[in-house]
């Protein structure tokens, strides 16, 4: 076997295993990253809400928000478990995709 | 450490995307020369091995959550400017399909994480390992080093990021207009978490993944030259 396809099974297995990322943090009941806050949360914080923030907090609404899909805040851990992979499994066809493209376009031919 | 939309002023947004444009430049020019065709399959598993590491949230118990990089593994083994290009595709896609980090902060968050990361780490593994063998337990212990040194310099940075927004951009009662916490506690809150928890994570990834390709392959270890 080639070590590209090793490579690829090694990333197959962390799709499969990524929900960790989110059942682990839901079981030792740790928040969002620091800095990674929503609008009630900064609120509940700091009491007041920043000006700036609402404008440009809302310029963009992501297709696959926090790797789910949209509306499915507050469901529970298997269903967004599920959607963590899919995100995780569409996340990796665009990003593998691209970055091989763009190394086609980069990479030198005399080898 | 993904800034979100909000956090940081459209002014320091527009500083690090000017920053950005000729790092990327360097980077591609860098690539241009350095990469090999058959190295392209490995920039395409680094971006994605980078995208699905950082879907890995670990939890401090009723604290953050944080997360590794990847970056300073695909530096060690195709150079810090593939690095950057790998980790950039990854930063950029997150935020535009899954709103995880900004898009008004893609210039900062890359240049946290796809220029600071990459390079800090590179060269604490470059100094750490010289020449010592591919195959030696001191290039696993380098690239542990590189891994932690990288990110928790990145955290940094991302800390800086953050500080500077209530000190420049406040109302005239001092109500924060954009992220509302100051250096004193953005610095330690940031650079702590990854001192303490998840630099750590990012040492043993980088490390059990040189450890791996030690034994499949130690050729591998001559792509970053040059």
């Amino acid at each position: 076997m080639t070590l590209t396809k090793k490579l690829w099974i090694g990333i197959i297995v962390l799709i499969v295993l990524s929900p960790l990322g989110l059942i682990l943090p839901d079981h030792f009941k740790a928040g969002s990253a620091w800095g990674e806050w929503g609008r009630e949360e900064i609120q509940k914080m700091t009491g007041y809400f920043p000006l700036g923030f609402q404008k440009l907090s809302e310029l963009w609404k992501a297709p696959l928000p926090d790797y789910a899909f949209q509306g499915w805040e507050g469901k529970d851990l298997f269903s967004m478990s599920f959607a963590y992979i899919i995100s995780a499994i569409v996340g990796i066809a665009i990003i593998a995709g691209v970055a091989f493209l763009i190394g086609k376009v980069l990479a030198k031919e005399d080898e | 450490m993904h800034i979100p939309d909000g956090y940081l002023s459209p002014e320091t947004c527009g500083v690090f995307g000017a920053v950005m444009i000729p790092i990327w430049t360097a980077a591609s020019k860098a690539v241009k020369k350095t990469l090999s065709v058959r190295q392209v399959p490995y920039l395409a598993i680094g971006a994605a091995f980078s995208f699905v590491i950082m879907m890995f949230n670990v939890p401090i118990p009723g604290g953050s959550t944080g997360h590794a990089v990847g970056g300073v593994l695909v530096a060690i083994l195709l150079g810090p400017w593939a690095a950057c290009i790998a980790v950039t595709v990854a930063l950029v896609i997150q935020a535009l399909l899954f709103g995880d980090g900004g898009i008004t902060a893609i210039g900062a968050n890359c240049f946290n994480m796809a220029f600071v990361l990459p390079f800090v780490g590179y060269y604490v593994y470059k100094l750490i390992s010289s020449n010592s063998p591919s195959g030696s337990v001191r290039r696993v212990i380098a690239a542990g080093a590189g891994a932690y040194v990288g990110i928790c310099v990145a955290a940094l940075f991302a800390g800086i990021e953050f500080g500077f927004q209530p000190l420049l951009y406040h109302t005239a009662n001092g109500q924060a207009l954009y992220c509302p916490y100051g250096l004193n506690v953005a610095v330690p809150a940031m650079v702590l978490g990854h001192l303490m928890v998840f630099g750590w994570v990012e040492v043993i990834v980088t490390a059990l993944v040189i450890k791996y390709l030690q034994k499949q392959n130690s050729v591998f270890f001559e792509g970053g030259r040059s």
